[in-house]
């Protein structure tokens, strides 16, 4: 069996190489024309840090936390984003807000404290998609830097402050309902029916 | 009919004897006293409810249970009923069919489920009970994912003055009025009612009435959804993070089996688990809210080693990496080995029986063998028997369906039993302490195991020794003058078993790992008493079975999962009554 097979098999022969590839010269010249080519046709690459690229819309960079209409932190503390994180960089501790304040009316459940490690996070934005209230997004911020692994920890008041710096602006992330509260950040369903949710995000059950 | 001429009698079983009943098609044995949901379940059919409880009064009110009922007659022919019954309301009869898989059941759940979410606030992101509600389940089970309400939800107010415990989430109740039931047939005290008719009903309490009687936490258990939470727990974590282990209360000496819910080493919160041995299904409000202290920054986190008795910290380690623990094993071993000694080994009710065993098994073996006692067992008053009468009276005979012991320590029955068996007698603490006070003995170990449970003792006697070891969990006044301090384990952190009021011993199992270099009971006295091995319970609950006619009954059994009635005759002639000890400040039982 295994002289039969040796018999089947077909060696390749290496081609013969001819006189006008064995002096190099001919591949010598045809390699100078691409070089002086290029180095003539207009310029391709950016020029990153003077020129800063034009990123998509959707793209995945630093996260910001949002606020509702009244300033307040839109997060309601559901701890899904903190479920959903396959990084495990997300660490909510959440509070009552106290009854009598004004400033929390209508609200039972806000974060007390929210931190995200940006070092550990893989920006897969999975706590965006998690998000019921659309309270946590993730901007075009890409080029973060700190002098320190503490720094790079961001707590609740800068992320809140991201989304003060990229608010309103031509960056601002088109993938949620722009601004309609979902069911649990809102106490008046009345004034939420004023602005209606989009199409597919009907309030269910 | 059934005569022997017809084509179909010879394949089908004898008809009127049938003691089966059919539910979807599979056959079931009819149970005494049971309804149709109970009879479902052991076809493993799930037949969804809200407002039926096993422990309660059945109202049939949430509709959710309707199924189609029809009968099998004698000639095989399956007649069905023209209406859907309520399963819970149904008793289950010989030769009963049951559809639960029919278009018209499951049109009428999904309808019924659109029906109570009409109003429901869909608040789950910021509601504790997500996770484990039977809203989400069952409308991920047998609802529709849309509404079709076009009106504006009704709004209601949170009310947080419902009790000391419990807070209602008015808005999400389905009113069910399992916690009214609660309140009326097994709490007795009835403070919760239904106000209001129609749409406008809603659970509430008498003005200046609020619900905080002593089983009040179960009705954040009993809730099916969101609408009563424990203000104990409310937003502390959510319950997807909780690990569960199986365990026992150690409040009191009903010894209520428990689910201890714990997350990264945290215990959050105690639930009560069906144990019909032990207490049924619910527990008790102390219990299930009295176990903060494990998880007390206080605790010990480390073996204290004191040279002249000072009442100074912890001996700083020769090195930060050093393993504390061999040199306060060490120093114990030194002083009770001394056979010039007399030595006294004080065990708590706290402990579990193996970890007693183990204690009291060394301390016999010593040079000069330790007198071994019982601790103080803590009581408070008289036992509590629920359900309460209309003025507050308490029930007695059949009619009791919930305890509170007076006794308030978990396993005084299985640490009397190994008392009794190596000193004949047991004698009470009082005569303990006079001994102690007395000068009796020059060398003590008192083992603790509960928050304030050493505090409370009269510690004059402590001058007269010459070698003090405490093994307990927080600091206290007896611990402050010891010789050597054992940080040991709570009962969230050890194994073994407890024998409760009425000989029944149960499992608890480690839920969380000990704080610091505190080691849990049984794992430190492996080391002291050095045996050969891990600490291993049924290993050990197998070598007492066979020195102690006590235990014989566990010899090889598990004790899982209700655990295990041991020989109540044996245990009561073997226990001397032990007289209560004031609960505040520190009782002059010695003096």
């Amino acid at each position: 069996m295994t002289d039969k097979k040796r018999k089947t098999i077909k060696w390749a022969e290496e081609p013969k190489i001819g006189f006008a590839e064995a002096i190099y010269l001919p591949a010598i010249v045809e390699g100078l024309k691409t070089t002086l080519r290029h180095a003539f046709e207009p310029r391709k690459t950016k020029q990153y840090p003077e020129e800063k690229p034009d990123l998509p819309l959707n793209y995945r960079g630093l996260h910001r936390l949002n606020r509702d209409d009244e300033g307040r932190v839109k997060c309601v503390a559901c701890y899904l984003c903190q479920t959903a994180c396959p990084a495990n960089c997300i660490t909510i501790v959440a509070a009552q807000p106290p009854s009598d304040d004004p400033h929390w009316a209508g609200r039972d459940k806000f974060p007390a404290s929210f931190e995200i490690d940006e070092l550990r996070c893989i920006y897969c934005g999975m706590c965006e998609e998690a998000c019921p209230v659309d309270a946590i997004e993730l901007t075009s911020i890409y080029d973060l830097t700190g002098m320190s692994r503490d720094e790079m920890i961001f707590d609740k008041e800068k992320l809140l402050s991201v989304f003060d710096k990229t608010v309103g602006g031509d960056k601002d992330p088109i993938r949620t309902h722009h601004g309609a509260l979902g069911p649990a950040s809102e106490i008046d369903l009345r004034t939420a029916q004023v602005a209606p949710p989009p199409p597919g995000h009907g309030r269910p059950g | 009919m059934t005569s022997p001429s017809s084509p179909q009698s010879p394949a089908a079983p004898s008809p009127p004897l049938s003691t089966t009943m059919l539910v979807d098609d599979v056959e079931v044995a009819v149970g005494k006293k049971e309804n149709i949901i109970q009879a479902a379940r052991k076809a493993g059919v799930e037949i969804p409810h809200y407002c039926w409880h096993p422990d309660l009064s059945v109202v049939a009110s949430c509709r959710m249970c309707l199924v189609e009922v029809g009968d099998r007659r004698p000639n095989g022919d399956v007649v069905m009923g023209p209406k859907l019954v309520p399963a819970c309301q149904t008793p289950t009869k010989p030769d009963m069919v049951v559809k639960t898989q029919t278009p018209k059941v499951k049109q009428s759940q999904s309808t019924t489920l659109e029906y109570l979410l009409l109003n429901h606030p869909l608040d789950c992101s910021i509601c504790d009970q997500a996770g484990e509600c039977y809203l989400q389940d069952y409308t991920f089970k047998f609802g529709h994912a849309h509404s079709r309400l076009q009106e504006p939800k009704i709004q209601r107010i949170d009310k947080h003055h419902i009790g000391e415990q419990i807070v209602l989430f008015t808005d999400r109740c389905v009113m069910c009025t399992r916690c009214v039931r609660f309140t009326r047939e097994v709490a007795g005290t009835a403070e919760l009612q239904v106000i209001n008719r129609g749409s406008g009903e809603e659970i509430d309490v008498f003005p200046g009435h609020p619900c905080n009687n002593k089983l009040a936490g179960n009705v954040v258990d009993i809730c099916p959804v969101g609408a009563l939470c424990s203000k104990d727990f409310l937003y502390k974590k959510r319950v997807w993070w909780l690990k569960n282990q199986e365990s026992v209360c150690t409040g009191c000496s009903t010894g209520c089996s428990i689910h201890a819910d714990q997350s990264d080493d945290h215990l959050y919160r105690l639930r009560p688990r069906e144990n019909p041995l032990a207490q049924g299904r619910f527990m008790c409000d102390e219990g299930r809210f009295g176990f903060h202290y494990v998880n007390d920054p206080n605790r010990l986190k480390l073996p204290i080693v004191r040279a002249d008795r000072t009442p100074t910290d912890a001996t700083s380690p020769a090195g930060k990496f050093d393993d504390p623990w061999p040199a306060a094993i060490q120093a114990v071993h030194h002083a009770m080995t001394r056979p010039d000694r007399k030595n006294i080994v004080i065990l708590s009710p706290f402990m579990t029986c193996e970890e007693a065993y183990l204690l009291a098994s060394w301390a016999k073996s010593l040079p000069s063998p330790a007198h071994l006692a019982l601790g103080p067992v803590p009581m408070t008053g008289d036992d509590d028997h629920y359900p309460k009468g209309p003025k507050g009276e308490s029930p007695s005979g059949r009619s009791i369906k919930f305890t509170i012991r007076a006794e308030k320590a978990p396993n005084r029955w299985g640490v009397a039993a190994i008392v009794q068996h190596w000193e004949g007698d047991l004698v009470d603490w009082s005569q303990t302490a006079q001994q102690l006070a007395a000068g009796q003995f020059q060398q003590a170990y008192i083992v603790g195991g509960a928050s304030g449970y050493l505090d409370q003792l009269d510690i004059t006697w402590v001058a007269s020794l010459s070698f003090l070891t405490v093994q307990d969990i927080l600091p206290s006044p007896l611990s402050e003058r010891a010789d050597v301090v054992l940080a040991s384990g709570s009962f969230a952190e050890r194994e073994g078993a407890f024998v409760n009021h009425a000989g029944l011993a149960q499992l608890i199992k480690p839920a969380i790992r000990s704080p610091g270099e505190a080691r849990p009971d049984g794992r430190l006295l492996m080391g002291l008493v050095v045996r050969p091995g891990l600490y291993h319970a049924a290993t050990i609950r197998d070598e007492m079975a066979d020195i102690m006619s006590a235990f014989k009954a566990w010899k090889g059994n598990s004790l899982e999962p209700d655990g295990l009635m041991l020989e109540r005759k044996i245990l009561t002639a073997t226990v001397v009554h032990v007289p209560p000890i004031s609960q505040g400040g520190s009782a002059n039982k010695g003096d």
